[in-house]
């Protein structure tokens, strides 16, 4: 323990100089970064010519028609299953003590879960209006035929090493798959895809986390240094990481769904509350879907944004759902297929729904009495909002006007789910760092104190290039990924089609209920 | 011989051997088989780090194979030495429910199981295993203490 404690100290003091100069230097990095890789993220976030829908989020939202389309509606026909697979109905009970499909879903929800419903819910409704809602609704649905294509294909190609350990993901799949099938170019995709997952955790799994997490704290006890909150992520997150502390990660993974589960609780309470405008906020929002009830560009406004913000909160497509699934205990690699498509339903379809649900009803957007249209504030770019305020201070306001405690709970969560997001992502960039470089203790423990660094960084300065550049390479990732898994999606067919014919056989047995 | 079963409830803590003792003797004395039961604590529905779910599969045949080894092997062997006929069950799940089941799978006539338990405030509010068994137990359950 003291040699633990020792080690941290030593970190800290390396870690000081290094973020006093990070500070001094922002300017530079911004404008190297912007210099070098600019060109590369309005390349990644470029829109559709004539449009303001980044081709990126269509990307995504076109793979999941495709794999919704290619599979018959899983998501539907399949969910009830789904849920009976959660339920441990079809474990066996001389498994127990394995990972269970639950464990691996809230495994896996832990790392999406977070900013994105929260912020990201916000800006869609304040940008797009609340017929976004309904788009984002959609765009949830129908990614969870993706999740259940990647995650299947994470299971199938896993690895099982001599010691007992388990792990998977695309770079797995990418490599053996294509192998499989035949198909060239398997490795160069793969080593594409882990460049890609190390950069995208060490900025948006990192960085931005750490810099929101920041930002939340700074407005409920008042502007500080973001290096000191920078500090203490870092120095927990290496305890947890390095030092393998193991109750402190414990902790977290049992407080973040609970506090999923009391944001969705306290959701619902507002909206029982306001139990006569529910219905009224549904009409809203099919409503602002087909006509966009004032906001800019109407119809396609509110599309737009609800597309954009529901790819870019549950992940679907991306990839990391399927490192994160992969170590389940089945026989059958589609089970974790079918469960992983309760992911975007829990994230998206319900989660950010009830956030958005609550910004309606609680009436912080600002409406025109005489028309019943939203008022546009030009200027801002967005709906005008009560205080004027947009993204997770719009969220906090609107549940402010039914409890003025939330803000408080509000800043807690979103530091207790950035943690989680981090701690989820070193592990996403670690598969990836070691798939490049290989295993070893002072390898990876390279990686780890890198990632360590980075949460400094993150919350301390201001580096909006660096993010973005970040963020780029996350969709990165899905570029590579969906084209693997377009190209490895008759391999799924095949595992889907056995498995329900054995099913209906009867030869996979029901052990439960 | 009869053929009659006991399952003892077994925590496997070499300092307090007092349940197979007494199971041995009671064994003995009728004629009967022994079934020891040692399960360990797991719910399917508790929270893992990423890490800890790639670790999972390892750990747990490290610790069957070390509850084999510390705990049900040298039970095993007390019970040979004792001409008792004796088999032995490992398990991962809820101690109660999983103790009720092999009872009922083995159509065991008693439960031997001991009072020591565990002394946590948990076992306070929830009632321990001990207790458990003797409100839950389709079988007379014999408290050793």
């Amino acid at each position: 323990m003291f040699n633990r404690i020792a080690s941290l100290f030593a970190l800290l003091a390396a870690v000081l100089p290094v973020q006093a100069a990070a500070q001094g230097i922002d300017e530079t990095i911004n404008t190297i970064f912007s210099d070098y890789t600019g060109w590369y993220v309005s390349l990644i976030f470029a829109d559709l010519p004539g449009t303001n829908f980044s081709w990126i989020a269509l990307w995504l939202v076109v793979a999941a028609l495709v794999f919704t389309v290619y599979f018959g509606a899983i998501q539907l026909r399949g969910f009830a299953h789904s849920i009976s697979l959660v339920k441990g109905d079809y474990s066996d009970p001389h498994d127990a003590g394995e990972v269970s499909h639950f464990q691996a879903l809230a495994t896996a929800l832990s790392g999406t879960v977070g900013l994105g419903n929260i912020a990201g819910v916000a800006v869609a409704v304040g940008i797009g209006g609340p017929g976004a809602t309904f788009w984002m609704i959609m765009a949830g649905l129908f990614g969870m035929a993706t999740k259940f294509t990647e995650c299947t294909l994470g299971v199938k190609y896993r690895n099982e090493y001599p010691d007992g350990r388990v792990s998977g993901g695309p770079m797995y799949y990418i490599t053996k798959g294509f192998a499989e099938r035949g198909l060239p170019g398997g490795k160069i995709l793969a080593v594409l895809f882990c460049i890609f997952t190390i950069l995208g955790a060490l900025g948006g799994g990192n960085m931005f986390q750490a810099n929101q997490a920041h930002a939340q704290l700074a407005g409920v006890l008042g502007d500080y240094p973001g290096w000191i909150t920078g500090l203490l992520l870092a120095a927990v997150t290496f305890l947890v990481i390095v030092g393998g502390i193991k109750s402190i990660a414990q902790v977290t993974e049992k407080v973040v769904p609970f506090m999923g589960i009391f944001y969705v609780v306290v959701s619902l309470i507002i909206l029982l509350m306001n139990f006569d405008q529910i219905g009224w906020a549904f009409g809203r929002i099919f409503e602002g879907a087909f006509t966009g009830l004032g906001v800019l560009g109407g119809f396609t406004g509110a599309l737009i944004q609800g597309f954009r913000r529901a790819a870019f909160s549950n992940e679907a497509g991306i990839g990391s759902a399927a490192i994160a699934h992969s170590a389940v205990r089945t026989k059958e690699p589609v089970t974790e297929g079918y469960v992983a498509l309760l992911e975007p339903f829990i994230d998206t379809v319900v989660i950010c729904t009830m956030t958005a649900l609550v910004i309606v009803i609680t009436g912080v957007l600002n409406v025109d009495p005489e028309t019943g249209l939203y008022i546009w504030n030009a200027e801002a770019g967005r709906i005008s909002t009560s205080g004027e305020v947009a993204g997770v201070e719009l969220t906090s306001a609107a549940y402010a006007q039914a409890f003025s405690w939330f803000p408080a709970l509000l800043a807690i969560a979103v530091v207790l789910f950035a943690f989680s997001t981090m701690i989820s992502w070193s592990y996403y960039g670690l598969k990836a760092w070691t798939y490049l470089f290989g295993e070893g203790t002072a390898k990876e423990t390279v990686f780890k104190v890198l990632f360590c660094l980075f949460i400094v960084i993150g919350a301390s300065a201001n580096l909006g290039p660096v993010i973005d550049f970040s963020d780029a390479m996350l969709f990165s990732m899905a570029v590579v990924n969906v084209i693997a898994l377009y190209l490895l999606m008759p391999i799924v067919k095949r595992e889907l089609s056995s498995y329900i014919s054995r099913l209906k056989s009867g030869e996979i047995k029901r052990f439960k209920g | 011989m009869s053929s009659e079963t006991f399952v003892v409830a077994y925590e496997g803590d070499p300092a307090d051997p007092a349940v197979l003792d007494y199971a041995i003797i009671r064994a003995k004395a009728e004629g009967a088989k022994l079934l020891l039961v040692h399960v360990l604590e797991w719910s399917a529905y508790s929270f893992l780090t990423p890490q800890e779910v790639e670790e999972r599969h390892g750990r747990r045949k490290k610790e069957l194979s070390r509850a084999n080894e510390v705990v049900m092997a040298p039970a095993l062997q007390k019970c040979e030495a004792a001409g008792i006929a004796a088999d032995g069950v490992i398990r991962y799940g809820q101690v109660v429910e999983l103790i009720l089941e092999e009872t009922k799978k083995a159509s065991a006539s008693v439960i031997y199981v001991g009072r020591s338990g565990s002394q946590s405030m948990a076992a306070r509010v929830f009632g321990s295993v001990t207790l458990g068994l003797a409100q839950l137990a389709p079988v007379p359950t014999v408290i050793v203490p």
